[in-house]
This record gives C-alpha cells, structure tokens and sequence, in this order.
C-alpha cells in the first residue's frame, strides 16, 4: 500500500514495470523492492535450500532474500538485489530459483524433506553407489539448489574501469561521512566521498529526527549543496567500496547506466574504480540484525530499520498491522515512525524487562516473538511472556536484535574487529588498514549526534596528519539517546522447529548446534560445514548471530569464538566490470605493420604473432585451399623470386664502446671481430644454459651494431641486454633502443632477387659488394634505406629496409615489381615451408628446453671467450649424448603425411611413454620435394641417420613409417644461397 | 617514375572528437632517441640547448615547445620535432626512431576524465602540471603522456599501436560523453 508520503520518491513520474510478467506501476526513486510492496507484493523469491517463500528483509545492499533476475532474456542480470534496483520506466524483472512459479514451486517440497537435508546432509548420505555422484546425485542437487543462472549470451551493454585519486576518500554518505567530507573538503583537501545510496544521506533519509532544531533533511539538503559547490569535492554516489588493498588502493564498484531504460549511447552499466588515497575514513554505518526465532523468516518480516526505510523514503507499507520485536531501544523508532505514519501497531515486544519504554500501543516487556504464522506469507505471531503465549495477528513483523557496525572493509588486510560489550558488537581494530580511521556507527557510535561528533573529529585528525588546517566548523545539534541493548541472539524453539539464523543459505540455530555435535566447533570449521555466510550477501545480517549462537552451544564467549575472515568484495562485483575493456578489441593491443592495408586488400588471413597480424598466405583467384596457394607462392620463391614483409623481427640499435663486449657476452660466438658492413648470426643463451633466441647482427660502424631477434622474443631479449647491462656489467658504456617499428623490412628472395632489387635501388648492385652476410646503406627510390644479404629461405636472398612511412609504398612497388618477374608475395606458411626444408630453425625448435647441442650448432659456442650460459650448458646432463637431437625426417611407408608434436617410436616397440625416442617440432609439405619434411629432435640422432622410426600422431590419430635424414633437405650445400 | 609515398600512423584515423575532446594527430617530422655517454649528460644538455634551445629535462620532465621538444623518456630522452644537429650527434648517441612512434595530441575539457580510464596515474592539473611527463600504461599499451596545456595531452605509443590507441581513447572518449550528457 501507498502512504501519503515518501521522501524521495516523485509521485510527477509514475514508472510502469513488470514482475514475473505481471505489469505495474511505481514511482521514479523507488526500488524495485519499495515499489512492490506499495503493490501488496511481498512474496519475491524462493530460499536457496528448502525453498521456503521470502520476502524482503532489508532496504540495502545486505538483501539476503530479495533477489531477481532482470531484463529476462539475452544479456539477463541474476542476483540483483530488488532491494538496490532502482526502478525505471520497462523494467522487466524475474523472481528465481522456483519452479514452475513463484507461488507454485514443486521443488518447496524440500521444506517438507527438510529433517533430512540439515547442515552436512550431503556431505554423509549420496555416498553410493559411488558412480551416481557425478551421473546422478551431484547434477539433482545442482538443479534443486541455487540463485540466479547467467543466459550464457554476452552482455549488449559494456563496462568500464577508472582510475581516481585523492588525498582523503570518505566512505559512507551518512551523517558521520558527510560531515567529515564537509570538514576535509571546507579544509581544502581533495575529498571522494563514496556512497552506496542514489543520493548522500546515509539512515537520516530514513529516520525521522532534527538536526540544529529543523528537520534532518533540511540540513542534509544545505550540506549537500555545499559539497556539491566544492570543485575539491567528488561525490561518488550509486558507488560501492568493495575491498581495500594495499598502498591506500581501494576497489569501487559504481552503478552508472543499470538504473536507466535507455541511457544515452555508450553509457556504461557499471564503472570499476581504483581508488588511490592518502587517508580513509570508514564511515559505513551498521546493519541491523535479526533475531533467531522459530519460522522467522515468513514474507512480512523484516529488520526495524528498513521498515522505517519503506515508510518514509518511499511511502511504502508492506502490511496493514504491525508487530515489532526488539531488544535495543532503536526498534521503538519503528514504532514512532508507524504511528507517524498512522498505521497500526498490534503489538511492540521487548525482550528486555526493565525497558522503561513507553506508548499508546500494547507493549509487552520481557516478553519474545516465539513463533510465526501464515499460509505462504506472515498472518500472525505467537507471543511468549512470563504468563504463557498468545497469538496476535499481524501481518508485518519489524525485528530489531542490534546493530553491526560496518566493519568489513577494515578487515581485508587480515585485521581482526575487536569485541565490544557495551554495544554488543565487533568494532573495527585500530591500523588495521594502513591510512583508514572510523567514524560514526561503523566506530559504534550510535545517535546522530554522536555520528556527526564523530566524523567531525576523525576529520580533523586527517585534515592535521595531511598537513592542512581545519576550518572552523560548528558541530551541528542533534539526537544523543544513549544506545541502549540487552543482548538476545536466539529465542528457544520447540523440538522441529527452526529458527534462521543465515537466510540466504538457509542455515538455521539447529544447523550450527549439529556442527558443534559433529565437532566442527571453530567459527571458520562452522562456516564451512554450514555454509553460513557465503553466498551473495556474505551473511552480512547472520555472521555475527551466528557466531554469538556458536559461542552459546559451545559455552565460549563471544571474543573467543572470534568473527570469520571478511574478504573483498564487500558486495558482489560483476566479473564483467572486473574484465570490463577486456573484451573484443580491448583484449589485448593489436600490432599492425606499415603495410597492413595491402594484407587486407589482397585477403590475406591474418594469424596473430605475439600482438602482430601477419599475413598467412595471399590467395589467388582459382586457389580453393591455403595449400594451394602457399605451394605456389613457395616454388615462386625457388624459381623465380618472392616478397615478404619481416619488419616484425625485434631490431634493437646497440650503440656505445662497449657495444662489442656487449655482444661477444650475450652471444655464444665472437661479435667483437665483425668486420663493419657484415653481418653474423648469433645464438645467445639463457643463464640456465638452454637456447634463449637466434638472429642476425648487423656491424654498421666500429660502435653501432643492429641486432635481430625473433618476432615472439623481441621483448624478451630487449629485457635481457637491460638485465645485463644494469645488473651485471653497469660499467659498459652501451646503450641499446629499439627500432623495429622505425623500418620496415621485406625480406627479397630467389634467383631472381637481383633483378628485383635493381628495379627499386637508386644504384646499381655491385656483386663484389654484396657478398653472403654483407649490410649497408642504400637509397630506395630516392629514401634512405639499408640493404642486408640475409636469407631465412635458403635462396640467394636479401632483406631491404626502409623507414615506415613508406613501407607501404614500396611493398606495393616491389609486389608488382616481383610478379612481372614471375614472382609474387609470399606470407608466412611459405615462409615456413622455405626455412623447414632449409632445416632453419625457430621458436618451434628453440622452445626453452633446447641446447646448443640439441641443436648440433655447438661449433658456435666460441672456446675463446665466456658468454652467459656457456658453464651452464656444458653441464653434464646437457652433454648427454642421448639427449635427443635436430634431425629431419620424410616419410617412407604408405602414410606419406607428417605431423608437427607427433612422438617418435623404435619400429618394434611399444608405443608407450617409457619408450618415446623423441618428438617432431616442424612440418611442411614441401612443393619442391613434393614430400612431407619434418624437423625434429631425437635420442642418439647421429648414430641413426638413415634408420627407419615410427611416427604416433596420438591427438590425430596418424602414423608412419619414416626415414631418419639430416634436417636440409634443400641445397645442403648452400650454394644457392651464395649465389 | 617510381617514388615512394608516405603514409603516416593516424592517416585515416584522425582528427576524431566525441564530446568535448578531441583527438589529432601530432607526430613530428623528425624523432630521435637521445642517449648520453657515461658522464656527459652536462655536455649533451649543453649541445642540446645551444643547437635546438633547450637542455635535457629532468625525471618525469619536458623542455622545450610545441614544436621543438624534449620529454625525458624512461631511460633515455625523445627528442620531437628538429632534425639533430651534427653537434649533437656528435656528442650524444642518437637512435633515429621517426617512423617508430606514433604521437597524437589529446585535447579538451573532459580530457582526464578519458585518460582516467586507461592511466592509473593522477593526472590532474594539480598534480601532473604542464611539462610534467611520465610513462606509463594506456590500457594495456606501454606509452608515454605529456601534459601540453591546461586541458591537452600529448601521448606516445608505438607505430604499430595506433590504431589500438584511438580505439582505447575513442571508448573512453565515448563513455565520459555518455556520463556528461546524463547531467544535461
């Protein structure tokens, strides 16, 4: 029912929306949970376990009970908390985990199985047949139990991650955050102050009192101006701190677009914030607890304070009669509000005896709530007094055990809250996290007075440790009331009843007494065999009843039975915020060369590098498979003449004096001896002793050389020459950069190179100047560019560089250029082809567990000189000569195909793991053998040359018989590539 | 007659504005890496100033101007803009990296809120003043950040990332537009 009244709600804009497909009406400021009880809703979902109906318990974010899945459907959200969820205009929402309907749920046939499915159940029965646990049992239980399921379709709407910094982050919105917001911020410090709610305000948008002699609202409206007007001031509203971490970083969820039907283009759901501050103030406020009684958890019953909360923030009354249950003086809040509110009281139980509270409603004093009543929802309570029990109808119960202060946050770097009698609750330990302090509830500072006292002071303090000054402030009046509470945790039930204690979980005080029986006695060992406390809310209503009912069963007091560890989140974070950018495009950077355009016009498949895009191969018209088209482009390179873009290779300029020490270190052979204008190809190790990277190295003055890597390890080795440099010879005068991206280098190959190159070169080649393995300066069309005769193919090659900016210019001119030669451009599987049957090697070879040995390159490892890793390598175990090394294989059986990370067997022995002779690294089909060439690494490699080996394919399923032959299989003599 | 053209990083992709930002390209003509000799950082300073009227900046510094600029560089220095003069490459050890770096100019007022959602550093007015520098992570790419102006930033990411760049800022740029306009 609608009340005529209801703070922020705006009865201008009614809002329609649905529930479980039924339409109806709201208002803009409710939640989906305020705006269906002002529709007489208050059946919203099904427990986890038993599937007991509930209704709403809470008016925050520690909802245990109240979650829907919203937008049904493609991109659905399960698990929000109805009663968080902002109301707008379409909003779609579903009730959860029942079935066929929410009022008609066959599986509520567990409430009636309920004897049996206690704490533990299925840690002792399900047991056999032992095959049905994962066949049977496991997926039953599964479908029975549960929340929310995800659609399994990725979101429409995107997420996002910030960054924000500060040198005062103020958490909570309340009286005691506001005010230490408005001292820090009138003190000129750079102030978040982040807040959960829609707007600041924290209980006083929900409770009814005066601050400075006029209505609390009034002087939050003021105040919130003033903050609002500070340009050193940010107001993080909708924003929740989910866990603090180290170096003053704090993780914040904010609720950007969620709340809207239609947001405008690019709106964000949700906005992960990094928050980086000099100092904290936790002013997060407490959450009221329930109290333990038998059937407590009917529809219609819920904590004291969020029936304020429905009252007066949104004019919403869940009930026509009230009843309300406490043990502390703030419950009788409740019963002011309702009489405020012109609503009946049926009944106001205090447990306490002396409670000297006064009204014109029925009290009942010493007296509990024993019991509930209600066919689904809450119809009547039984009373149980010093004279017996009595049954008084009610159809709303407002429960009060207490309040917990908001500790959580000071607990994620394993700070343990301390126990305090006085208000009967764990208050935050001091230091625990570096930086923050407590104010207000959170601090157990109860009355509003005591709150703003409190965040004024703790305030000050920061304002004075940061090194500002405090402005003068009046500390405004408010309500002092002592916080008065008695403490009462559970109520004595008859035998098979239950009384809740963790709602979410179903976990009831007869549950905890059973871990205590089966020994599980520790609050952690309780946790885990009940489940208390998991879930989405984290039992943030039950963890403390909990451990005070533990702390009763086991006769231990309550500080000795402690609290579990509280962990981020503080409240459930969407992966998707987490991964925000993550996704698509956001993945991961893409790397795209100077000549990318002409890959994609001429529909080259692009396969990723590391973050590079390279070219596959380059179709042609008429060619149906990539084999076609890679054959071709690989005999053109044999008998005519091929272009390809290699400008991804790590190139790394290596300047300085000391630049050949440098290199003659990191190399297995001698660099210092380079003549300037050649080029060598280098090894360099690991410190381990195994091959690290390959490449050539270029001389192009007495001081300069220009290094080559491979492609995937260009990082890798740029981070080695700085570990060497800085670590180990800080001493050498060399400096090293990388330019890879400053050329772009295509790589020209075959008899016809020459030729080629003649077409784009300003001046003629001379043979005698460009001898194998020479380097040096040219011009390219009028452009400064560098000339290397270096092949990877095995063909008289060349590699030409030109500064980025016309890579593109020039592949085109050399594509034409080489395709009137008969020639064409190649990609990177012809590449492959062209350097496996030349028998060079790759990352697919050298692939971390690999020697020089292995290799059979160990005449490469200078005897003159040390380099990183020689000791290492020469280790017995890696001499071994049957370790297995580089060999070529080809086909001599029926199979003729080969395949890359097969194993190879004796012919006659078993395939098995104890008998595995080694394993192929490469494959191609080589056009020009027209066979399969495999390169691979084998035991006792030199002794089998021209045996016959078994090749298993166990993934594919292939095998064949091959020949062992050296690893070139193509112009064994180099003569071609000297040409 | 063959000749080669050339195609710069951003061709295509700017200038770009969402909101009240704007994006454009900045890459100069000429970049250099300037790394200095052990023990001449004085003399390279020096050169520096008297060839192209700036010395080297200090940590987390720039000197120099719009066109002719010099941002310390992690372990080196960039210099943008002027072709090095002959006394500089005497003296100091210059990598030529023009065609390796992509620079674009990022302007407007909205600009740190956008760049709050790739930089996890503070780069309010406040703190990150004009000619202060740093390098750091633009999502997930390594680059560089210059403050230019009051509401302008000059950022640095490799050639090949470019694209990937005006991607990142172009959300970003998108999302903080979506935000204002709620307030509208």
């Amino acid at each position: 029912m609608r009340l005529d009244r209801g703070r922020l709600i705006n009865r201008a804009r009614p809002l329609r929306f649905t529930f479980d497909g039924v339409s109806m009406t709201g208002y803009a400021g409710d939640t989906l949970a305020s705006a269906l009880l002002a529709n007489d809703i208050r059946l919203l979902g099904r427990s986890f376990k038993y599937h007991r109906p509930r209704g709403v318990m809470t008016a925050g974010s520690e909802e245990p009970n109240a979650l829907v899945t919203v937008s049904p459907g493609q991109g659905q959200e399960p698990n929000v908390r109805a009663t968080l969820l902002e109301l707008y205009d379409g909003l779609k929402a579903e009730s959860q985990n029942r079935w066929p309907s929410l009022n008609w749920d066959l599986l509520a046939i567990n409430d009636f199985a309920s004897p049996f499915l206690g704490a533990g159940f299925y840690y002792k029965t399900f047991m056999w047949p032992k095959a049905f646990w994962e066949k049977l049992y496991e997926p039953l239980i599964r479908r029975a139990a549960g929340l929310g399921a995800l659609h399994g379709t990725s979101k429409d709407k995107s997420y996002e991650k910030a960054n924000a910094f500060c040198d005062l982050l103020v958490i909570g919105g309340g009286p005691s955050g506001v005010m230490a917001a408005l001292e820090a911020g009138r003190a000129g410090l750079d102030v978040i102050l982040a807040d959960e709610d829609v707007t600041l305000g924290g209980r006083l948008l929900s409770d009814e009192g005066e601050i400075d002699s006029s209505p609390a609202m009034q002087w939050l409206e003021t105040v919130k101006a003033e903050l609002n007007a500070m340009e050193n001031v940010r107001i993080f509203n909708r924003t929740t701190v989910t866990g603090a971490y180290d170096n003053g970083t704090y993780g914040a969820l904010e609720r950007v677009g969620n709340h809207l039907a239609d947001g405008p283009k690019g709106l964000v759901r949700e906005c992960f914030w990094r928050i980086v501050s000099k100092r904290t103030i936790l002013a997060s406020g407490a959450l009221e607890r329930i109290i333990a009684f038998a059937n407590n958890d009917r529809p219609g019953i819920m904590t004291a304070g969020a029936l304020r909360s429905y009252i007066n923030r949104y004019g919403a009354a869940p009930g026509r009669s009230y009843a309300i249950f406490g043990n502390n003086d703030s419950a009788f809040e409740t019963a002011r509000c309702l009489q405020s509110a012109g609503l009946h009281i049926a009944a106001y139980v205090d447990s306490r005896s002396d409670s000297t509270l006064q009204g014109d409603f029925p009290i009942f004093r010493g007296a509990v709530v024993s019991n509930t009543a209600g066919r689904g929802d809450l119809q009547s309570i039984t009373l149980r007094h010093i004279g017996g029990e009595d049954k008084i109808s009610s159809d709303v119960l407002a429960v009060s055990g207490g309040w917990n202060p908001t500790v959580h946050l000071s607990c994620h770097m394993n700070g343990r809250p301390q126990w305090d009698e006085t208000t009967q609750s764990f208050l935050p330990q001091s230091g625990a996290i570096p930086g923050m302090v407590y104010a207000g509830a959170a601090a157990g500072h109860m009355s509003t007075a005591a709150c703003l006292r409190s965040g004024s002071e703790i305030a000050r303090k920061v304002i004075s440790d940061l090194g500002a000054k405090a402005a003068s402030l009046t500390l405004p009046q408010a309500e002092d009331t002592p916080y008065a509470i008695k403490p009462l945790w559970s109520v004595n039930t008859r035998k098979g009843m239950r009384a809740w204690v963790d709602f979410q979980n179903d976990v009831t005080v007869k549950d905890i007494e059973q871990s205590v029986l089966e020994n599980y006695r520790s609050v952690e060992h309780m946790k885990r065999y009940t489940t208390q406390g998991m879930a989405t809310d984290q039992g943030k209503n039950s963890n403390v009843t909990a451990l005070a009912v533990l702390a009763d069963v086991t006769g231990r007091g309550i500080p000795e039975t402690g609290t579990t560890t509280y962990r981020p989140p503080f409240s459930p974070v969407s992966i998707a915020a987490m991964g925000s950018e993550g996704q698509g495009k956001g993945f991961a950077p893409e790397r795209f060369g100077s000549t990318h355009q002409i890959m994609l016009e001429r529909g080259a498949p692009l396969i990723e590098a590391g973050l590079w895009y390279r070219p596959s191969y380059f179709p042609q018209a008429g060619e149906k498979t990539w084999r076609q088209s890679c054959d071709r482009e690989v005999l053109a390179v044999r008998h005519h003449v091929g272009v390809c873009d290699v400008s991804t290779l790590g190139k790394i300029d290596i300047k300085g004096p000391d630049a050949a020490k440098l290199l003659d270190f990191v190399y297995t052979n001698t660099f210092s001896t380079l003549p300037i204008g050649r080029v060598k190809y280098g090894l360099m190790l690991r410190e381990d002793g195994y091959v690290m990277d390959d490449g050539t190295t270029a001389r192009l003055s007495e001081t300069h050389y220009l290094m080559t890597t491979t492609t995937a390890a260009a990082s890798q080795v740029m981070g080695h020459l700085e570990f060497v440099h800085q670590c180990l010879h800080p001493e050498w005068d060399v400096s090293f950069n990388s330019v890879t991206e400053h050329w772009t280098q295509f790589a020209i190959a075959g008899p016809k190179a020459r030729q080629l190159l003649s077409a784009v070169l300003d001046h003629p080649l001379k043979d005698a100047d460009w001898a194998f393995m020479s380097c040096g300066a040219v011009s390219i069309l009028g452009v400064k560019g560098r000339l290397f005769r270096i092949s990877f193919s095995g063909e008289l090659g060349f590699e030409l560089a030109v500064p980025s900016r016309f890579g593109d210019s020039l592949f085109r001119i050399l594509i034409t250029k080489a395709e009137e030669l008969g020639g064409c451009v190649y990609g990177l599987e012809a590449l492959n082809v062209l350097r496996v049957e030349k028998g060079f090697i790759t990352h697919a070879e050298i692939d971390g567990r690999v020697t020089v040995m292995d290799l059979g390159l160990q005449r490469m490892v200078s005897q003159k000189k040390d380099c990183i890793g020689k000791t290492a390598s020469e280790r017995p175990g890696l001499m071994d000569c049957e370790r297995p090394r580089l060999i070529g294989l080809k086909t001599v059986g029926a199979v003729k195909q080969l395949t890359a990370g097969a194993h190879l067997f004796n012919e006659k022995d078993p395939v098995q793991s104890a008998y595995d002779q080694g394993f192929i690294t490469s494959v191609a089909y080589s056009p020009v053998l027209e066979r399969y060439h495999g390169l691979a690494f084998l035991k006792n490699a030199e002794e089998r040359m021209g045996e016959k080996i078994r090749m298993v394919d166990h993934l594919r399923d292939i095998e064949a018989l091959c020949e062992i032959i050296p690893p070139v299989a193509v112009d064994p003599k180099g003569e071609r590539i000297r040409a | 007659m063959l000749k080669l053209s050339a195609k710069m990083p951003f061709d295509d992709l700017l200038p770009l504005s969402v909101g009240t930002v704007t994006l454009s390209d900045d890459t100069p003509e000429n970049m250099s890496i300037i790394d200095c000799p052990v023990g001449t950082e004085a003399k390279v300073s020096e050169v520096l100033k008297s060839a192209h009227g700036m010395g080297l900046p200090a940590a987390n510094r720039t000197t120099g101007s719009a066109k002719n600029r010099c941002i310390w560089f992690g372990k080196n220095h960039l210099l943008l803009g002027p072709k090095p003069d002959d006394a500089l490459t005497k003296i100091a050890r210059l990598s030529d990296v023009s065609d390796g770096y992509a620079v674009l100019r990022a302007e407007g007022k909205d600009i740190e809120a956008v760049l709050a959602r790739l930089v996890p550093l503070n780069l309010a007015q406040k703190h990150f003043k004009r000619g202060h520098t740093a390098r750091s992570l633009i999502q997930h790419m390594h680059g560089s950040l210059t403050r230019v102006s009051d509401s302008a930033f000059q950022v640095i990411v490799f050639r090949s990332m470019a694209q990937t760049l005006v991607h990142d800022l172009e959300r970003a740029m998108i999302s903080v537009e979506a935000r204002a306009s709620l307030l509208k």
